[in-house]
């Protein structure tokens, strides 16, 4: 049975930047656990010779034309943005994560 | 934190002495297709800001992304032309991150199964052949960029906030990676240069790419690593970041072989890190750590199909694949009759196609070489930009060429017709009107001068009279001075052998 240790929530949480307590981790750990089993039950299902599948429909090489279509105004692209300048999104600085 | 300060450094020599270097090269090529990767966005380099964007690109919700097929025969010729294998059935997959610099959140990759795989490129190395073997070449789309603001360097260390442009952000994007590079030795810099300017130079033949390192359209990221010698073993590495010049490549090769030679021989060990180039100053210095907590979460992207491509299909685009570069400078040095550093240099300056081109216009190889790495180069390196992107052409360099055969400029105009053509002043043939820059060929007013000249030089003159003609030089060169140049020296000195002998 696949069990989610209360180390690895907070792996999980870290990489998803929130911010969890000791309370926190301890209660979503066994809570996790419970969903795991509960997919799990899958693999009952499905025998050895039904290949892992990550996509409902038997479908390959959608692709679509090389062709241009019309963006979005900067304007409309950035009407949601939190702060705007120099036509750019403007964001907090984040250290450590550039790409 | 130290961003500019000079690290230790050991001698080259005594890092060849202690340590074997291994290498790893990441380049990346940015796509020369019309629309993005997973949306129809245009992709021209250099639009205003956020100008290029659409729900897809930016990540709203709701969108959904659709795979460009254009992009797609790009990579499997990519693959092709490395000598890969190309997958039968690959999926695209997220990689997650939090960085602005990708509004999703994540930037939608290859993991496991990337579409080309198990290549290799033999690469030239002062005429000996280095087979670079290739782990991957997989798909994927570029980021948005970032400007930070505030802080002291305008760099993101002590930057206050950042300011980003998602123009960029899901330009289809192909990632060529080696396996280590290892043996290489002392000449580990330049086979990491010559890597890289083959794979230019395969990529421009491919016509994927606009292929230009000065625009970000090729980025090498460099891996490196020391380990005691002939130990077979793999230090540890370290990763430079956004290396964008084939100078640079080496460079930096160079600098973390020092760099790294210098801790190790101190008792220290590296810290696997990302570096980051400085090109102005030639040094890397630290970027992010790198440690095995690195967990981007990857799974399959569940709103794209897996690719396919038929056995048929890559077939015919095998067929679309450009002459084998190796073969192809071979066939072209020896048409030329470049020494082998001739057609080095030429290679080494990314100016194969370019004198190809010149020389299909009309021109001679010697012409097309020496303007194109002599003239041009030092232009382009003063510019700061590559030959492509200096505003010549090859056709001009042709027609320059053509002007000087014919007798109408000489190679000093011809520098000064290079001049107008850099500054946009039109054809060749325009600017040497606009410049006023054509010889003089007025018998009336070339013979003026010659008269000038031996009237102002008399004793130059009973010299040639008394059958010293080599002192003639003296006289053409005041000729040349009265004719700003714009004369034909051989005319010149025909007329002043005539009327003194």
């Amino acid at each position: 049975m696949p069990e989610i240790t209360r180390d690895e929530v907070a792996h999980l949480a870290d990489l998803a930047r929130i911010d969890l307590d000791d309370a926190e981790l301890d209660h979503l750990a066994p809570q996790l656990s419970v969903i795991l089993e509960s997919v799990a039950s899958i693999s009952g299902a499905a025998g050895d010779d039904v290949p892992p599948t990550s996509h409902p429909l038997p479908l390959t090489n959608v692709f679509r034309e090389d062709v241009v279509t019309p963006s979005l105004t900067p304007e409309q692209a950035l009407a949601m943005a939190p702060a705007v300048e120099q036509q750019r999104f403007a964001v907090p600085r984040i250290l450590g994560d550039e790409q | 934190m130290s961003t500019s300060t000079r690290e230790a450094m050991l001698p080259w020599d005594d890092v060849l002495a202690a340590y074997d270097p291994a290498l790893g090269l990441e380049v990346h090529v940015e796509l020369n297709t019309a629309s993005k990767m997973f949306c129809g966005c245009p992709t021209e380099f250099g639009a205003e800001p956020n100008t290029q964007v659409c729900p897809t690109c930016l990540g709203l919700p709701g969108a959904m992304p659709a795979v460009n097929g254009k992009a797609v025969e790009s990579a499997i010729r990519i693959g092709l032309a490395l000598n890969c294998e190309i997958a039968e059935w690959c999926r695209f997959a997220r990689k997650n991150y939090f960085y602005p610099d990708m509004p999703k959140n994540f930037q939608t990759s290859q993991y496991d199964e990337p579409i080309a795989f198990e290549g290799y490129m033999d690469v030239d190395v002062d005429g000996e052949t280095f087979r670079v073997e290739i782990e991957r070449a997989h798909m994927e789309e570029d980021t948005g960029k970032s400007l930070h603001v505030g802080g002291a360097t305008g760099r993101i260390h002590g930057a206050e906030y950042s300011l980003v442009d998602y123009n960029r952000a899901g330009i289809p994007l192909i990632e060529i990676v080696t396996k280590p590079i290892r043996g290489a030795g002392e000449k580990a810099p330049e086979i990491a240069k010559a890597y890289v300017a083959q794979l230019r130079e395969l990529i421009v033949a491919l016509g994927v790419s606009d292929a230009r390192m000065d625009q970000g359209s090729i980025r090498a990221d460099v891996n490196l690593s020391l380990a005691p010698k002939d130990s077979g073993a793999l230090g540890t590495r370290t990763e430079t970041k956004n290396v964008n010049s084939l100078r640079s490549v080496e460079r930096a090769v160079r600098y973390e072989m020092q760099r790294h030679g210098a801790i190790l021989s101190g008792g220290g060990s590296i810290l696997q890190e990302t570096r980051h180039w400085h090109e102005d100053t030639g040094i890397t210095t630290s970027g992010r750590e790198k440690s095995d907590a690195e967990d981007y979460r990857y799974f399959p992207e569940p709103d794209l199909v897996p690719v396919a491509p038929s056995r048929e299909w890559v077939e015919e685009l095998r067929g679309t694949l450009p002459e084998n570069p190796t073969q192809k400078r071979a066939r072209l040095q020896a048409a030329w009759g470049f020494s082998d550093l001739e057609m080095r240099d030429t290679v080494g300056a990314g100016a194969l196609g370019l004198v190809e081109e010149t020389i299909d216009a009309g021109a001679t190889p010697a012409a097309a070489r020496k303007w194109w790495l002599s003239e041009l180069a030092r232009r382009a390196n003063e510019a700061g930009t590559e030959l492509a992107g200096l505003g010549v052409s090859p056709l001009d360099v042709a027609r320059v060429q053509a002007l000087v055969d014919a007798g109408s400029i000489n190679d000093k105009l011809a520098r000064q017709v290079f001049d107008g053509l850099i500054a946009g002043e039109g054809t060749p043939d325009e600017v040497v009107e606009k410049r006023g820059l054509a010889i003089v060929s007025d018998e009336g007013a070339l013979s003026t001068a010659v008269d000038n000249a031996i009237a102002a030089n008399p004793d130059v003159a009973d010299k040639i009279r008394d059958g010293k003609v080599a002192a003639a030089g003296a006289l053409i060169g005041a000729v040349m001075k009265e004719m700003r140049g714009q004369a034909d020296a051989g005319r010149v000195r025909e007329l002043i052998l005539e009327k003194l002998t």
